[in-house]
């Protein structure tokens, strides 16, 4: 399998990054080798092995239902690059 | 005849009533300053790493095992990805290919009196995903406020299979969705903060095709918009198509203020949400030990509580149904059979239904603001069952209860001279005198007109000021014009 250039730039905006031309076709050239390292790694047999979705065999921690977080507003919008009345300012979204 | 099928199925997002939020220690208490319950790792700031809320698990474990699911032994969190300013990370954390709570189904009682039916929606699963914080579109100078305080609140998304065709069993669902999530705890079902909202996945099909083209209704927070929004996309789209127009899939917001859908975004810009495993987060392994330990904590469910009513009280389905649409319903309803005692099971289910459920109606209140008690309403029940007082007269203590003239049912018969009249010789007399007093009413039954009768009865009933025994009456009023 391998990524055509349309793919690659949708994938890029899907991202949210600006990829010039040239920096498409070594893109794709860059995730085409590693497609070419999954085809290998497609080829060993794994028939009867469960799928692990984390590269550690461990389950997850889980912490008690308790809040232990105070407010720090204040210190978190000081380095925020705009706010007002409390909420932080960004360029308007209307969907 | 309108020869369309109507095919809905409901996602619903419940808030799970946890304090803290479902990947962070921060706050989840509705109606806080903006960002003041929003922590590092709510706003993604770099480094820091979400650890899942052991309560969040549990609520939907409890929820899996509520409507008979397979909960998982071991699911996965997935990263969807997209791009909003009110989503900081970026992803939402959610669950994808390997959800905690898969299949399960619930029955639910559609319409009412004579026309109710049961129905069994089968769902399809249950995953557990954070919330986004909110976007502010009013004019911050032409820029959008975030509010991240939302974000991170932990939510069980509930997914039907598409088996409800019309929009009162949408509505019967959803009710029902939302009785069971407050009745075993795991959300506070408060609609007008968020607390549970639906969306509705809507098409229409002539009977035995295969479905057509959907449209999903978004962010539905009450049962009357959940029903018109319906009811307005289906018309369309069986407009749209009588008019030789395709379906096109897309997501749709209904405006309460007009009751019309409208295109929020179609298929083509439809968000390609690229899942993967989370890998901040190890998959969610839940033991048979814990999965009993919460088996064992969970409540009469209303569908076993319904089976014993029918058992035990002998109440018809419609009745059992009704008395354990709520958690708070059943409790009122039991108090007032423990008090009445079970052989006026039937009687306690009728005040409770039908004149208690009217009177809080008119007054707007919520059956656990009930200015008449369970206790009260049991001692109530008990003086008609023993005949102190007639269904009529009870009405009238009632009200006086309900206005707070007498503690008890007892007291406000005392007190107000209610009691009602079962000596033979009393009514007998009162009888002779209305037979005196009205002759032509004895004569027009006699000549074998049955309402006269009925005149003669409320003669009767009005000397006696309402008290004397209905029954009573009856028969002797019978006796002496047949004699």
């Amino acid at each position: 399998m391998s990524l055509t250039l349309e793919q690659v730039k949708r994938i890029a905006h899907l991202a949210r990054i600006e990829v010039s031309d040239d920096e498409a076709l070594t893109t794709q050239g860059h995730l085409n080798g590693i497609f070419q390292l999954i085809e290998q790694m497609q080829a060993v047999d794994t028939a009867g092995v469960e799928p692990m979705a984390h590269a550690q065999d461990l389950s997850q921690r889980l912490r008690d239902d308790a809040v232990t977080e105070a407010d720090r507003r204040a210190a978190f919008q000081a380095v925020a690059p705009e706010t007002e009345a409390g909420l932080y300012l960004v360029p308007k979204v209307i969907e | 005849m309108n020869q369309w099928e109507v095919v809905i199925g409901i996602e619903t997002h419940a808030q799970l009533a946890t304090v803290s939020k479902i990947f962070s220690g921060a706050s989840t208490a509705f109606g806080a300053e903006p960002n003041t319950q929003a922590c590092a790792v709510d706003l993604a700031l770099p480094g820091v790493l979400p650890v899942l809320n052991r309560k969040a698990v549990e609520c939907a474990i409890r929820f899996g095992l509520a409507i008979g699911a397979h909960v998982a032994p071991r699911s996965v969190f997935a990263r969807k990805n997209y791009f909003y300013p009110d989503l900081p990370k970026g992803y939402q954390i959610s669950q994808f290919e390997l959800p905690v709570v898969q299949g399960g189904a619930i029955t639910v009682q559609v319409g009412s009196g004579d026309k109710a039916y049961e129905k069994t929606i089968t769902l399809t699963r249950a995953h557990l995903e954070e919330d986004a914080g909110k976007s502010l579109h009013e004019d911050f100078h032409g820029k959008s406020g975030i509010d991240l305080n939302r974000a991170g609140t932990p939510l069980l998304e509930i997914v039907t299979e598409p088996d409800m065709r019309s929009s009162d069993e949408a509505v019967a669902y959803a009710r029902a969705l939302h009785g069971l999530v407050r009745w075993i705890g795991i959300c506070d079902g408060n609609m007008q903060e968020g607390s549970f909202r639906c969306d509705a996945n809507v098409s229409v099909r002539r009977p035995g095709a295969p479905f057509g083209t959907r449209r999903e209704i978004k962010n539905l927070n009450s049962f009357r918009f959940l029903k018109e929004a319906i009811d307005f996309e289906v018309q369309w789209q069986i407009n749209e198509i009588e008019e030789g127009r395709a379906i096109q899939q897309a997501t749709v917001l209904f405006d309460p203020d007009t009751g019309e859908t409208r295109t929020m975004r179609t298929k083509e810009d439809a968000h390609d949400y690229r899942y993967f495993p989370d890998p901040d987060l190890l998959p969610l392994v839940i033991s048979a030990d814990w999965m009993e330990r919460v088996r064992g904590e969970l409540p009469e469910l209303p569908g076993q509580k319904r089976e014993r009513f029918m058992r035990d009280l002998g109440l018809s389905t419609y009745d059992a149904g009704t008395l354990t649409a709520s958690q708070e319903i059943a409790a009122y309803f039991e108090a007032t059979v423990a008090v009445a005692g079970q052989a006026n099971a039937k009687p306690c289910a009728n005040w409770v239904m039908v004149d208690l459920a009217a009177r809080l109606n008119k007054e707007g209140k919520e059956i656990v603001e009930s200015p008449v008690s369970a206790v009260q309403l049991g001692g109530l029940i008990q003086r008609i069952a023993d005949n102190t007082i007639s269904n009529n007269i009870a009405k009238k203590v009632f009200e006086a209860l309900w206005n707070g003239e007498g503690a008890t049912a007892d007291e406000v018969i005392d007190k107000q001279g209610l009691k009602q009249i079962t000596d033979t010789g009393a009514i007998e007399k009162l009888v002779d005198e209305v037979l005196a007093a009205n002759a032509a009413n004895v004569a027009e039954y006699k000549a074998g007109k049955e309402k006269a009768f009925n005149a003669l009865v409320g003669q009767v009933m009005k000397a006696a000021k309402g008290k004397a025994n209905p029954q009573q009456v009856n028969e002797l009023l019978k006796a002496k014009l047949a004699g």
